[in-house]
């Protein structure tokens, strides 16, 4: 009866969601105000009853109703609640629910905080995202329902995947979602001013924030995702550039750029039509990269053409979305105009190339993510395009987007000097250049790469040093403390956001340069050193899990006689699938990482065994959350806050009307 | 041309590929080598670089030929196939690491398991190109005349080696 609901549940936010879609775009359109008005109420209906699907899948979840085709497909009796929950989102039909579930959660939040937005823009900006969530509700209804019923029932399921199974999974697939489709809103933002034509530096204003929030969540879900990818599969890396992973990145990229071209539009009002593309790639780089993940296209050829409805669907509904918007760009954005005009050498030229650098880098990321299918397509066979293509067309484009980035937020606006930049920075420069060079060869490994790598690190903080140097001079303030306080949060956001690459890149280059890994064969009692640590093996004994078996070693690090930490990699077998998973054990620390997997069981209690010295490789991850961090303190600023609370006694348009009488 | 119609020109050729993608099956393309003598090489072979790997040495026997690389994700979803066609003994598979890295080969061969008996280096690609490898992984079916009998492109699946492959082995051993 519940799945039923559901399914119920879910046709009705199909029939809001159309009305949604069409009435207030076509008010807004003659000017009907009564048509307008059924956006925000709509939007939240389809909340609620998205949300009541939602409620529906996770009670069969709960109730183990195997029953339910999905539920039997994805989890197990013998599976743990939090994972069973998790379990929602551990296949293709419920990671669609839980897609639309966001996209109306952001709609929600949309009508909450639009009340400062003109009734047509709002009523726009709610139908494009109905709009939208047409597509995916028919998509669940037509070819993927969650809610199918298996008749007569299973009597055990057939459990989720173990890789899936770890508290990782439980909370990265909904922080990717929150970001993907956070990009919804300034894709529809985009799409009503396109639509109204008022692509103004208001416009900018409110797409702003709401950018930034979802790519702070898009950061770090996808920090999260790698961070999965590093303890979970079991031979340390962090980074595949595998279809899955360019998926997430790619709108990343494109969300990046839109951030940072939305400041141009907003501030100077230039941009226009450029920030309006990226907003529109922003999003259909998540959709696309939603379905290449969600229909296998990329990873298994095969399973999009077991299911050749769905796969049709997939494409005539990324052909509708993106095709639409696109036409509709070419169409209106040449009546936009391009705004202010500036020199090459200017903040907004420095931006701009940054922006084309960021384009060009997703670009060859998603030349290098498709090639294998359009190779495919033309009956070129099938082909795999690996990390050497990444890391060769990657380093180059990011680097000189790096080196910018130190000398951006130091330009005037409009126009800036070159040998004032160069005056300014030159201390930063020397000590930048002087550091990278000399910092490998104390450390004792000097590398091109190494070297390059610092110097991008140290040229970014040693170059916002200058920046909160120069801005502190300019702020009012008695004393040091109340002149940091005056600086606003939006800068502070900038400059946070900034060290988080720089931390970024400090693990990027020194995992590379210094990681030292060892695979050896380690008889009980048997030790190996790596670094400055020693590893002794002290066996293995049999565990017994909620649903699976395990062989558990037991490692005592040491580090110059004195005992560390002890640790405890797994080598599981889920019963259920009868899957073999490696469950590494990690010491993590703010410097270095230890890092042990079990291989083989060998005779006589041995086994194989791989160690890993990672220095700083938790500095990769935690650059991210400081870049996440940057854009929290962004949208903090104080002029969000104040364009909240001046709207908050939510005023209605009668009431308005009738103030405007009385005046 | 309208520079504002670009992106959406860009968009309808990817929508277009996408849309061949669904149809094809990509792994069903005649290769011009079948039937035709396997193209000779003398490689060194992988643990043991002094020594070398060549087709001759392969005479009178059916074998399979598997180009793979440690840096291809392709690969490592054949892996278990490989091993497991290995392990049934029906026919062995020689490997041909392809533009790779030495010791990185060598430390994937150890960390997920080796199904050759033997594996040639071609770090140059010139066997690749030879064979016309398109990408790794592909899998060559050689008779005992070393005559390339059948192509796979892509991975190996357990529904090609047990409907294709070891009918055809098992046909080829028998004349």
């Amino acid at each position: 009866m519940i799945p039923e609901i559901g399914h119920f549940a879910l046709i009705l936010a199909l029939c809001v969601a159309v009305v949604q879609g069409i009435l207030p775009i076509y008010g807004a359109a003659v000017g009907n105000s009564a048509l307008m008005a059924v956006a925000k109420p709509a939007a939240r209906g389809q909340f609620l009853l998205v949300l009541t699907a939602f409620g529906c899948l996770a009670y069969a979840f709960a109730e183990k109703d195997f029953s339910v085709l999905y539920v039997a497909a994805t989890s197990n009796s013998q599976l743990p609640l939090h994972y069973r929950l998790a379990a929602i989102w551990g296949a293709h039909e419920g990671s669609l629910l839980l897609w639309t579930l966001i996209l109306t959660i952001w709609m929600f939040a949309v009508t909450l905080f639009s009340t400062h937005l003109p009734e047509s823009t709002r009523s726009r900006i709610l139908g494009v995202m109905g709009l939208v969530s047409i597509g995916f509700l028919l998509f669940m209804l037509t070819v993927s329902n969650p809610f199918e019923r298996l008749i007569p029932a299973a009597a055990e399921g057939r459990d989720l995947n173990p890789l899936l199974q770890d508290p990782g999974m439980v909370i990265h697939p909904p922080m990717l979602y929150m970001g993907y489709v956070g990009f919804s809103v300034a894709f529809a933002f985009a799409i009503a001013a396109l639509l109204g034509g008022n692509l103004d530096a208001a416009w900018a204003r409110w797409s702003r924030p709401w950018t930034t929030v979802a790519w702070c969540f898009l950061t770090v879900g996808i920090a999260m995702g790698s961070g999965w990818a590093y303890y979970e599969l079991g031979w340390g890396g962090w980074w595949f550039w595998d279809p899955v992973e360019n998926a997430s990145f790619m709108p990343w990229l494109a969300g990046t750029a839109l951030v940072h071209s939305l400041a141009v539009t907003d501030k100077r009002g230039g941009f226009k039509v450029w920030t309006v593309l990226l907003a529109i790639m922003a999003f259909s780089l998540s959709l696309l990269g939603t379905f290449l993940v969600r229909s296998g296209v990329l990873t298994s050829v095969h399973a999009f053409a077991t299911d050749p409805k769905r796969g049709m669907f997939i494409l005539a509904f990324l052909a509708i979305v993106i095709g639409g918007s696109l036409a509709l760009y070419a169409w209106r954005a040449p009546r936009v105009g391009l705004g202010g005009s500036f020199a090459s050498v200017s903040r907004e030229g420095m931006l701009l190339a940054n922006n084309v650098l960021l384009v060009a880098a997703m670009g060859s990321v998603l030349l290098g993510t498709l090639y294998p299918l359009f190779l495919d397509a033309l009956d070129l066979g099938k082909i795999s395009v690996g990390p050497p293509y990444f890391d060769s067309v990657f380093v180059p484009l990011m680097a000189p987007a790096i080196f910018l980035m130190g000398i951006g937020p130091l330009a005037q606006w409009k126009k800036a000097s070159l040998p004032d930049l160069a005056k300014r920075l030159k201390w930063a420069f020397g000590v930048s250049v002087v550091t990278a060079i000399t910092l490998p060869i104390v450390m004792g490994n000097w590398t091109p790469l190494l070297s390059l790598g610092l110097l991008l690190a140290i040229w970014i903080l040693t170059t916002g040093l200058v920046s909160l140097r120069e801005r502190l001079t300019h702020v009012a303030g008695n004393n040091l403390m109340e002149r940091l306080a005056s600086v606003p949060r939006s800068y502070w956001g900038m400059q946070v956001a900034h060290c988080g690459i720089a931390v970024f890149i400090v693990g990027v280059t020194m995992v590379k340069g210094f990681e030292t890994e060892k695979d050896v064969r380690m008889n009980v009692g048997e030790t190996a050193t790596i670094g400055d640590y020693m590893f002794r093996f002290d066996g293995a004994q049999d565990v017994v899990g909620p649903n699976y078996t395990a062989a558990r070693g037991n490692f005592s690090v040491s580090r110059d006689g004195r005992e560390t930490t002890v640790l405890y990699p797994e080598k599981r077998r889920y019963t259920a699938q009868n899957q073999i998973m490696t469950e590494a054990a990690i010491d993590p620390g703010l410097l270095r990482d230890l890092y042990v997997s079990l291989g083989e069981p060998l005779d006589d209690g041995a086994w194989s065994v791989r160690l890993y010295h990672k220095p700083f490789v938790d500095w990769i991850w935690g650059g991210c959350f400081i870049m996440a961090l940057g854009g929290v303190l962004a949208i903090s600023d104080r002029r969000y806050r104040i364009a909240w609370r001046r709207e908050e006694p939510a005023v209605s348009a009668s009431t308005r009307a009738a103030r405007r009488k009385v005046a | 041309m309208n520079r504002f119609l670009l992106p959406l020109s860009i968009f309808i050729v990817v929508v277009v590929f996408l849309g061949i993608g669904l149809k094809l099956n990509p792994r069903e393309i005649p290769s011009p080598l079948v039937g035709k003598a396997a193209p000779d090489f003398s490689q060194p072979q992988l643990f043991e670089p002094t020594k070398v790997f060549s087709p001759g040495d392969m005479k009178g026997k059916v074998w399979l030929l598997n180009f793979w690389a440690s840096w291809c994700s392709g690969c490592k979803t054949e892996h278990p196939v490989l091993m497991d066609l290995a392990k049934s003994g029906e026919v062995p598979i020689y490997g041909m690491d392809y533009k790779d890295q030495r010791d990185e080969a060598m430390t994937w061969l150890s960390r997920w398991g080796n199904p050759y008996p033997v594996v040639g280096v071609d770090d140059a690609g010139r066997v690749g190109i030879n064979y016309g490898v398109y990408g790794v992984p592909e899998t060559y079916v050689i008779d005992k005349q070393g005559v390339i009998r059948y192509k796979q492109i892509g991975p190996l699946d357990p529904d090609t080696v047990e409907k294709k492959i070891i009918p055809l082995v098992k046909q080829l051993e028998a004349q």
